[in-house]
């Protein structure tokens, strides 16, 4: 998460929630959380467990070329 | 009481490497999501412990304008901003907690304060390069338990 909040604090182009699931159903629902972390990248990219900045930035940029799903 | 006398030493320890205020706004609404005011309750205690840590305490539907230009969406909700000096603007990088901080959660809420406080993202030289490269809007979402 702390990750997560340092892209946001570099790109004014970034937001970044950390959310405690428990609290949230709806959200664990929506976004399919059976693991954690999870991260969902821009609506479009998701994947489980730490990552490296490298791989966050490369899934960040993915999102960014998806259009979102209508 | 959140905190025990160790614990205290410990986050204050921490803080102390803060260097601009940083003003938490929390969103709870007592009546319909009374479990929501804990978040308010534990964060009046932790700003208790360093003088440039300031609070404000919205609640969501009163304050459903400031919920929505903050865009928090869910209860409890924390904005994390750091504070504007001499009356100006706080600066808001978009960085927002949901939930009850507690156990790992609450060391990262601790991590993102300090973060912001400091303004620095710390992240590589080929890493900001690329993020100014972004031409839209990316929001990303890290959902945890408090394990």
């Amino acid at each position: 998460m702390r990750l997560a909040y340092r892209f946001a604090m570099a790109s004014d182009k970034i937001t970044a929630d950390g959310v405690e699931v428990t609290g949230f159903p709806d959200l664990a629902r929506r976004y399919r959380v059976s693991s954690v972390p999870k991260t969902v990248v821009g609506e479009t990219a998701e994947f489980v467990g730490a990552q490296s900045e490298a791989t966050l930035l490369q899934h960040i940029q993915k999102a960014a070329e998806t259009p979102l799903a209508s | 009481m959140y905190f025990d006398d160790q614990v205290k030493v410990d986050i204050q320890e921490r803080l102390s490497e803060m260097v601009h205020p940083v003003k938490l706004v929390v969103f709870s609404q007592s009546l319909q999501f009374p479990e929501s005011e804990e978040v308010t309750r534990l964060l009046q205690e932790l700003v208790t412990l360093d003088s440039r840590l300031l609070l404000e305490a919205k609640n969501f539907v009163i304050d459903k304008e400031e919920a929505e230009r903050l865009k928090v969406h869910h209860i409890p909700g924390v904005a994390i901003l750091r504070a504007g000096v001499d009356g100006g603007a706080d600066l808001d990088y978009g960085i927002r907690f949901f939930g009850l901080p507690m156990q790992y959660d609450f060391g990262v809420l601790i991590d993102g304060i300090v973060d912001v406080s400091k303004g620095e993202a710390g992240l590589e030289a080929a890493t900001l390069e690329a993020l100014a490269a972004l031409d839209q809007p990316i929001h990303l979402q890290v959902f945890t338990t408090p394990t």
